[in-house]
């Protein structure tokens, strides 16, 4: 594989095909929208292929990363061409043992999402497919960065089509819900482009006075304990927004349920996951005296626990099954910071697992709350009650993505988060020995909630004809279901890939920060 | 590098061939619009005229700055910052007048003197960003002023009009009064009224004259008047309300831009070595104005007045610039006003499209639906608002002007840390406005009784459609605009 790989000089131009792909597609749409005729069901039907088509391309050629690199450690297939040389910022991006998971996941899910809206959205079919398009090359865009303007601009750049898409083809509150996404979204992150415009400045050549944004500078860059502190404050604040951590979320709950079946998916499995990654990739490095620091990290610590506990007890009383979910990934996520700020190989590992994890199974779960609402068009759990009597197939594969989502031994989100656990409960035992009780809480959540919708007694006349699985939602559920497996049998070689990167990070953050001096001391 | 004298008069026309060309052929259009009978047809002709000839100055603007002149002591500046500040004023006009053409065409305003009028703010304007001398500004704007005032009337037939004109008038007559009593203290202070004269009569060490510091507050309220700065951006919101549409962006772009440009020349040129006394008053001025611009913003349902608001938070952030002293502060400068130019005058122009005859729908309301209507329209008004929100690739430039100011901000000798943090919060502030109208437009079923806007004029649609691929352009490319911008600053004299 790496053979053939090699003769087609994959890794030269891999990346920049991965973002300009979803662009290529989004343009043909375009073309094809100001022809007019949009929301009719044939010109509608060739949209819907057009945008599953090419992202499904962006997929097979993504895939070539998972074999070319096979050691996860440093960068890989890098490119780098300057974008505004009087600024100094550069388009460079490379992908390591963390983003590569990233990419993967994303390009995985996001063919599936357009599966998932086939027939749930009907009006301006062609503008949702664009947004669509437009939103994985953003997404792609943060995981690549290697550039701290680039990174930003790729930040920002995917608020706005998640805000059309929530605001136009969400649900009833949808206009309540997109707007304070996209304002809790920017005022957490404006923040950090203050920050970043500073480390841009700091790290800048001395004699020419040009800041310099890359991501390179800038671990290089020796900052004064104070600068220091408010810059991870800033930076912090933009991805605990994003993940979101407790007391952050309440924009979560409104943005999830009110979002279509695609945007809740995007949101949950792949948003959340960019909070989280910047923590791992700009949080830590590049301020490791204040990640080190007792007091911060207990802070977070004690935070991320509390988003665990919170979000599985106010997940337990939740009416509406979609925001079930949408709480149970407040809860996950607090695993993901636990992992991440426990800063032992094993747990950021677990951390990144529970990240792939989460997005595979919550957006399984997601496109599920999707498929019974549009049968039924109800998102309550007593609308439901016995229906696995009626639809097998749902059942069926709603227990098994459940059982995921709780943790079991056999699938995938057993592994990640008993890795953070083991990892954590070297530094911090008793927050985990608290955490660890989320684990319970969850099966609480959800084995209940299965038990309303599924079992219990069929009462509702409603539920007696709802049609079980079609063949496109058993296409769009088996490959979700094949890595829910294959990941909770054989994760040995997700692990291995993201080991180097994992060690790199511990490492450099016990190092602590570099002692180059910043140019201001530096120059008289 | 050919070095002007400007005691010499041959010299001094050469280094204002622009502004001269420029008020001569104003003057020959006038009289030619006078000439004949008012129709629609000589309106327009007078337009494509005047169009022309704003081409025929910007052509001379950019063959002056392709030249490495230098200039010894005189009123008039020969610099980068000088010729770059005339391309966007020209810029703002050639737009203005191609909105006022199918504007007063369908309003029924049939003076051609309104496109000349333009003309002679434009000169007026011009030589503002050139004076090198207090007495200088002040004629700059005075000619500036006047035609604007005239032009903010320009719809004898609307009572809002006139209330507007009138108010504007008297207020700015009553700014022009701090300035000028403004000069007169400091050349008190200092016995000269020219800039370099007065930097060196001032020196770096030695007592501060209190009437001097005395005169520079005046300076201050004279030109926060002319940019609308809080709190003296009273009238702004009245007077953009009831002036004609395409004269509201050219009053929100241009005057603002010209007066802002001279206030920096002012400001850097005379008194680099005061500056220290007055950081404060200008750090509260620009904190006071983007926190209360914004604010008050919000609230707003007229689109006009919307986005007069925002104008006054965007004075706030130029403001910033302003005190980002040095190289990088004029740059950054002229990078935003270039990017504002561009969105004010799409957002405008939408404006003036879905406004109907007689400004009937003027309400933010009225755009309800707009996309199912008319999608490529609604489309533009989204880049147009993302932009002045400096949100990145969808607002395209706007989000790099906004990094530049930042970037100038935190890069000044003095590190505008806190300044910068009111900066990006208040801008978060304003996202609740910008997206309101995208939200309406896009989220909102279709209110209005006559559910299809009237078709928009031809011209009316270039502005549209070149300000959106402008923005967007620039917005991946912004390469071009920050390497003239870098180049284009406030040059000294040399001695």
């Amino acid at each position: 594989m790496i053979q053939f790989l090699d003769s087609i000089g994959y890794t030269a131009w891999v990346l920049p095909a991965l973002l300009i792909i979803p662009l290529v597609g989004a343009a043909v749409l375009l073309a094809l929208a100001a022809g007019g005729k949009g929301d009719e069901p044939g010109p509608a039907r060739t949209a819907r292929m057009i945008a599953f088509l090419t992202l499904l391309v962006e997929f097979i050629v993504s895939v070539g990363l998972w074999w070319s690199f096979e050691s996860g450690a440093g960068w890989h297939a890098s490119v780098d061409v300057p974008w505004i040389p009087t600024w100094g910022v550069r388009f460079s991006i490379g992908i390591d043992g963390f983003a590569l998971m990233m990419v993967l996941l994303t390009t995985f899910l996001m063919p599936l999402t357009v599966l998932g809206g086939w027939t749930s959205v009907r009006t301006k079919v062609h503008s949702y497919l664009i947004l669509l398009l437009v939103i994985t090359t953003g997404m792609l865009g943060v995981f690549l960065a290697r550039d701290l303007f680039l990174f930003y601009v790729m930040w920002e750049v995917m608020l706005v089509p998640m805000y059309f898409i929530i605001g136009i083809w969400g649900g009833e509150r949808r206009i309540y819900a997109s707007l304070k996404f996209f304002i809790y979204t920017m005022a957490g992150s404006i923040l950090m482009l203050v920050g970043i415009v500073y480390l841009g400045i700091q790290s800048g050549s001395p004699i020419t006075g040009a800041p310099d944004f890359s991501y390179a500078a800038a671990l290089e860059l020796s900052l004064s304990p104070a600068a220091s502190f408010w810059l991870f404050g800033a930076f912090f604040l933009a991805f605990a927004v994003k993940v979101p951590m407790f007391p952050f979320h309440t924009w979560l709950p409104d943005a999830h349920v009110e979002a279509p079946t695609a945007g809740s998916v995007i949101l949950a499995s792949i948003m959340l996951k960019m909070g989280t990654f910047g923590f791992i990739r700009f949080a830590l490095p590049l301020f490791p005296g204040v990640a080190m620091d007792p007091t911060v990290r207990m802070i977070i610590l004690v935070l991320a626990v509390i988003a665990i506990i919170y979000g599985a007890l106010v997940a337990l009383v939740q009416p509406d099954f979609k925001k079930l979910v949408a709480y149970s990934s407040v809860s996950h996520m607090g695993f993901v910071i636990l992992g991440i700020f426990a800063l032992t190989v094993e747990s950021v590992q677990g951390a990144l697992m529970v990240m792939i994890n989460h997005g595979i199974s919550t957006g399984a779960l997601f496109f599920l709350v999707g498929m019974i609402y549009e049968r039924r068009h109800s998102r309550l759990i007593d609308a439901y009650g016995g229906i696995a009597r009626v639809v097998p197939m749902f059942a069926a594969a709603l227990t098994l993505v459940a059982l995921s989502s709780i943790a079991l031994p056999g699938t995938n989100g057993f592994i990640g988060e008993f890795l953070v656990l083991i990892g954590a409960f070297k530094t911090y035992p008793v927050l985990t020995a608290l955490a660890a009780t989320g684990v319970i809480f969850a099966a609480a959540y959800m084995l209940w909630a299965l038990q309303r919708i599924l079992f219990n007694k069929l009462d509702k006349d409603e539920n007696r004809h709802l049609p079980d699985l079609n063949w496109r939602e058993i296409g769009l559920l088996t490959p979700l279901i094949a890595a829910i497996i294959w990941i909770g049998v054989y994760p040995a070689p997700v692990l291995r890939r993201m080991e180097a990167a994992a060690h790199d990070l511990v490492q450099r953050v016990e190092r602590g920060p570099p002692s180059r001096f910043p140019r201001h001391t530096m120059a008289p | 590098m050919k070095t002007f004298d400007l005691t010499i008069p041959s010299q001094l026309m050469t280094a204002l061939a622009p502004d001269i060309t420029l008020t001569v052929g104003a003057m020959a259009l006038l009289l030619w619009a006078a000439w004949g009978r008012e129709s629609i047809r000589r309106q327009r002709a007078v337009g494509v005229a005047s169009m022309i000839l704003c081409g025929i100055v910007a052509a001379m603007v950019v063959f002056f700055m392709r030249q490495d002149v230098g200039v010894g002591p005189g009123p008039i500046a020969l610099d980068g910052f000088r010729w770059t500040a005339d391309l966007v004023l020209l810029l703002a006009t050639f737009a203005t007048i191609a909105l006022s053409m199918d504007y007063n065409e369908r309003e029924g305003i049939t003076s051609a003197e309104s496109h000349v009028l333009l003309l002679l703010a434009t000169s007026g304007m011009m030589v503002l960003v050139s004076a090198r001398d207090l007495i200088i500004v002040f004629l700059g704007i005075e000619i500036m002023s006047v035609a604007v005032y005239v032009l903010a009337g320009m719809n004898r037939r609307s009572d809002r009009a006139a209330e507007g004109a009138l108010k504007y008038f008297l207020l700015g007559a009553f700014s022009t009064c701090f300035l000028l009593y403004g000069i007169a203290l400091v050349y008190g202070a200092t016995g000269s009224t020219n800039l370099t004269t007065i930097a060196e009569r001032i020196g770096g060490t030695g007592p501060i004259s209190p009437m001097l510091l005395i005169g520079m507050a005046l300076l201050v309220v004279g030109y926060g008047f002319k940019i609308a700065a809080v709190p003296f951006h009273m009238w702004a919101p009245d007077v953009y309300e009831g002036a004609p549409t395409p004269v509201t962006a050219y009053m929100a772009a241009a005057v603002k831009a010209a007066a802002f440009a001279s206030f920096l020349r002012v400001w850097m040129e005379a008194f680099p070595h005061v500056l220290a006394q007055w950081h404060y008053g200008i750090w509260w001025l620009a904190a006071v104005t983007m926190v209360a611009g914004n604010l008050i913003a919000l609230s707003q349902k007229n689109i006009k007045r919307m986005l007069a608001y925002s104008s006054i938070a965007h004075a706030g952030y130029i403001l910033v610039a302003v005190l980002a002293r040095g190289n990088i502060g004029s740059s950054a400068f002229l990078f935003y006003l270039f990017a504002y130019t561009l969105a004010t005058f799409g957002a405008f122009a939408v404006v003036v499209v879905l406004s109907g005859r007689g400004d009937r729908y003027l309400k933010i309301e009225d755009y309800a639906g707009l996309w199912t209507v008319r999608p490529w329209l609604a489309g533009s008004m989204a880049v147009f608002m993302l932009a002045l929100l400096g949100f990145p690739i969808f607002g395209g430039i706007g989000f790099f002007a906004k990094w530049y100011l930042l970037q100038a901000a935190l890069d000044s000798i003095t590190p505008l840390t806190n300044l910068s943090i009111i900066l990006v919060l208040t801008s978060v502030v304003s996202a609740g406005y910008y997206l309101y109208v995208v939200m309406v437009m896009f989220m909102k079923p279709v209110s209005r009784a006559d559910s299809e806007p009237q078709p928009s004029g031809r011209l009316t649609q270039w502005v549209i459609a070149a300000a959106a691929v402008l923005i967007l352009a620039f917005g991946i490319f912004p390469d071009p605009v920050a390497r003239l911008a870098r180049s284009s600053v406030i040059v000294p004299i040399d001695r």
